[in-house]
């Protein structure tokens, strides 16, 4: 039986010579996703901006009346509400802002819950309740300072992992490629205006977890050619570590690409945006680890003598031991 | 490297069959089928958002139990200079700014006065809970410590725990989780509520019941503006009530609480017709309460919860032997939610829902089958990848895919875990990601083989070279899981549980036991070439 090979053997694409313009395509999304950002914000859900929102399935119609629900709510007197589709073009998500105060009553929250269900189910009595999520100001604050903490913790953390394991230059490089796919996925974020949840940040930390898994396979395979190779110039090197883990790497995000189609196509309505933003990491954290982590390495002043003591350093070690120093 | 002895065979299928069994009576449940009552049944739990019930984060506000320790502390010196002999007077007593501080008539009685409070500001732990100072010669002022706020509120809410437990278990909901978290807070999820309404209703009171006598020399037109007369309080009445909107003024002292309760049942009043809940004290809390209505039968006196007074009848005869009748415009539900909260006692500090989290039970299940349903395909479709791109290797990798998916899921089962609607993304980046190690292996041995080398060297060279990769990408994505798990709570939590579990079981079967299967059959079969 003739095996599929995804990558020809022998693949020798000269991905280096592009790297200036791609590390400036990289460059500018990174800074065009912290602009989108700071221009649109995030469209944060329940968890991170606190409220009410309650679920609702209208199950005699083919598309929920979006529209009309906004201004039938938003004549409650609770504000602007949120009015979204939810899964499926019948299901919404309905987020109302908490008034001032509300918190510290206990079932004033429900009640505000209840009164916008009410209200939709005189209008149209097809609606089903779903669900209903009631998070404080407060707590909600907690959930946006934990998310930022715990995405700056692993990426410190994984960061640290590869300096100790590789040299600090591979710790760096992985460090930017990590800020470079969490920025962008953030970014598609704001450009889209996808609900951005505690489901999110999960994708995000996942996506470093993988994103990573690639960059250490090529960083791995420059670590190995470094050493075997000892004459060979540095671009050379990186192209042909590249080239050999190119059919892993390939191979490695098309198995997981092609677990996660059906699950944004047949999967439950409410993972949708977690697992679109994982597919989409996939493919960013992809690139990154090709075009990204290994340039940065010529940039830092890697050689191929950066795993070998140099000689003035064995000869200071030797010292130290005589305890000439 | 691809020395496989007998032992080792065994404990390595030995542990790959015992991990997957585990996962049987999960797998017979999410089928629909039943499995035998008389075999041991660990079953995945599962998440809320996949269940359908309940998830209430309850909040205790620290400047409510420094309150309540003022006011307790109020009337604990009251009482002492009251009780004192001869009795010591005091007057101007006030506790704005969290502090206590009052001023002796006599500056004589100030060290008698010491003497008498010094002793309750000691708790029964060595922490110092109050200051005591005195300004002027003549005014005392207590002040809290912080060490003693931070006890007591670390009791309060050990203590509301157990209450919220006790009127959870009174619902009769199955398998509650009532966590104590950080210092302020409990969690309690309820699977499969139906009424979460009530559950709410329910936390929300503190149950703390009062009965006092009502201020008749109030003038009605001050008490609706709010003025009290000297040694009297008003109260507004409840929501529901027929005099609902309007407020009452009773005597501060000489009422009684319902701390002696014995029991409380909802039940109906025959000669009204009406709900009401029927209470009975234990034998001080009965002598206390026939005191007060003896002395003062034929005038009203107001039934107060949590500061709301739900009625205010006249005492028609005294009421003796410790049992008595609220009434006070109740609905059957209502009255039944009252009687709970009163047998389980009062909340030591009211707890307000910071976060609340419902899902219906049809939307869970809906999402388990859709779950499934992708799972299903999503493996199909790397399975046939694998095959179709490594072949025999591919089939290799197949079977440990399997194995990899039934250790997860029966490990989840043994330990506890829970499974989240994003713990299902997570089994499914786990399928995808578990072929992973095989790919590098795979490669590596390609690659291997392209450079010439003979069949068994390859092979074990590619299981050596990628392990290092492999178990540096693993470590890394745990680091991350980790970090996942510390913040996340609930279903996030259980993506992480996935995550941390699947990337143990599946460089166990990606790594450990193909080799196994590759080295039995390079053992058999010899062969000259692989077709890789």
């Amino acid at each position: 039986m003739k095996l599929l090979k995804l990558v020809p053997d022998n693949t020798n694409i000269k991905f280096l010579k592009l790297r200036v313009p791609f590390f400036v395509l990289s460059l500018v999304l990174i800074i065009g996703s912290w602009a989108a950002v700071a221009v649109n914000g995030l469209n944060f859900g329940v968890d991170f901006a606190g409220g009410q929102e309650v679920r609702m399935t209208f199950q005699q119609r083919q598309t929920a009346p979006i529209a009309s629900l906004r201004e039938l709510v938003g004549g409650l007197g609770y504000g602007d509400p949120v009015v979204q589709e939810f899964g499926a073009p019948n299901q919404v998500s309905i987020r109302v802002a908490l008034p001032e105060g509300v918190e510290d009553q206990s079932g004033a929250a429900d009640a505000i819950g209840d009164k916008v269900i009410a209200t939709i189910k005189a209008e149209y009595p097809d609606a089903r309740r779903d669900g209903n999520d009631t998070v404080s100001g407060k707590v909600a604050g907690e959930f946006r300072d934990q998310a930022i903490l715990a995405l700056l913790a692993a990426m410190a953390a994984v960061s640290l992992y590869i300096w100790i394991r590789f040299e600090w230059q591979f710790g760096v490089g992985a460090m930017f490629a990590l800020v470079h796919d969490v920025s962008v996925t953030v970014g598609l974020f704001a450009l889209t205006q996808m609900e951005f949840s505690l489901q999110i940040v999960a994708a995000i930390l996942a996506i470093i977890g993988y994103s990573l898994n690639d960059t250490i396979v090529v960083y791995d395979r420059i670590r190995e050619n470094l050493k075997k190779y000892r004459k060979m110039p540095m671009g050379e090197l990186l192209d042909l570590s590249v080239n050999e883990t190119l059919a892993r790497t390939v191979m490695t995000s098309l198995t997981l690409f092609i677990a996660l189609i059906p699950l944004l196509i047949f999967g439950p309505p409410s993972l949708f945006g977690m697992v679109a933003a994982i597919t989409v990491g996939l493919f960013i954290g992809t690139y990154s680890s090709v075009y990204m982590a290994g340039p940065l390495l010529i940039w830092m002043g890697v050689t191929s003598n950066s795993f070998v003591p140099t000689e003035s350093a064995v000869d200071r070690q030797e010292k130290i031991a005589r305890g000439e120093v | 490297m691809l020395d496989f002895p007998l032992w080792k065979k065994l404990s390595l299928w030995a542990t790959t069959l015992a991990a997957s069994l585990l996962a049987l009576p999960s797998l017979f449940n999410v089928a629909g089928l039943d499995w035998p009552a008389s075999l041991p049944n660990p079953q995945v739990n599962l998440g809320l958002d996949l269940a359908g019930g309940s998830h209430l984060l309850l909040e205790a506000k620290a400047g409510d139990v420094r309150a309540q320790r003022l006011t307790n502390m109020e009337e604990t010196v009251r009482q002492l200079m009251r009780n004192a002999k001869p009795r010591i007077r005091i007057g101007d007593v006030s506790t704005a700014g969290g502090e206590l501080s009052f001023m002796l008539e006599s500056a004589a009685d100030i060290d008698r006065a010491r003497g008498l409070i010094e002793p309750t500001m000691q708790g029964q732990t060595t922490v110092r809970e109050w200051e005591l100072k005195v300004v002027d010669g003549q005014r005392m002022v207590l002040s809290q410590t912080d060490a003693g706020v931070n006890q007591a509120i670390d009791d309060a809410m050990d203590s509301a725990t157990e209450v919220v437990r006790r009127r959870i278990d009174e619902l009769g909901t199955r398998e509650p989780t009532i966590i104590r978290q950080g210092d302020t807070r409990i969690v309690v999820q309820v699977p499969g509520l139906q009424d979460p309404e009530a559950l709410k209703n329910l936390l929300g009171q503190t149950a703390q019941l009062e009965f006092k006598l009502v201020d008749l020399n109030a003038l009605p037109s001050n008490v609706q503006a709010g003025i009290a007369p000297a040694g009297s309080e008003i109260f507004p009445f409840a929501p529901g009530t027929p005099e609902q909107g309007s407020f009452i003024a009773v005597r501060r002292l000489g009422g009684i609480r319902g701390d002696n309760l014995t029991g409380a049942q909802a039940g109906v009043d025959p000669q009204s017709n009406q709900s009401v809940v029927n209470i009975a004290f234990d034998a001080q809390g009965g002598a206390k309460f026939a005191k007060l209505t003896t002395e003062n039968v034929g005038k009203p006196f107001a039934i107060i919860l949590d500061g709301q007074v739900l009625s205010a009848p006249n005492i028609n005869e005294p009421i003796q032997g410790g049992r008595a009748q609220i009434s006070g415009s109740f609905t059957p539900e209502s009255s039944n939610q009252l009687a709970i909260a009163l047998r389980s006692g009062a909340l030591p500090v009211p707890l307000a829902i910071v976060e609340e989290r419902t899902v219906g039970p049809d939307l869970g299940a809906d999402s388990i089958r859709k779950g499934l349903l992708a799972m299903g395909i999503g493996s199909l479709a790397v399975i046939a990848l694998m095959i179709a791109t490594y072949g025999r290797f591919g089939v290799y990798a197949t079977v440990a895919l399997v194995f990899n998916v039934l250790m997860l899921l029966g490990l989840m089962a043994a330990g506890g875990f829970t499974l989240t609607l994003p713990g299902i993304a997570g089994f499914v980046i786990t399928i995808g990601a578990a072929v992973d190690a095989n790919v590098l292996i795979n490669e590596r041995i390609r690659e291997e083989r392209a450079r010439g080398r003979k069949v068994i060297a390859a092979v074990e060279t590619g299981y050596k070279e990628a392990s290092r990769a492999i178990w540096d990408a693993n470590l890394t994505n745990v680091i991350s899981g980790v970090a996942l798990f510390a913040f996340g709570s609930g279903p996030v939590k259980g993506f992480a549980v996935v995550l941390i579990i699947g990337i143990m079981t599946s460089v166990f079967t990606g790594v450990t036991l193909t080799r196994m299967f590759v080295a039995g059959w390079l053992r058999k079969a010899r062969p000259n070439d692989i077709n890789i």
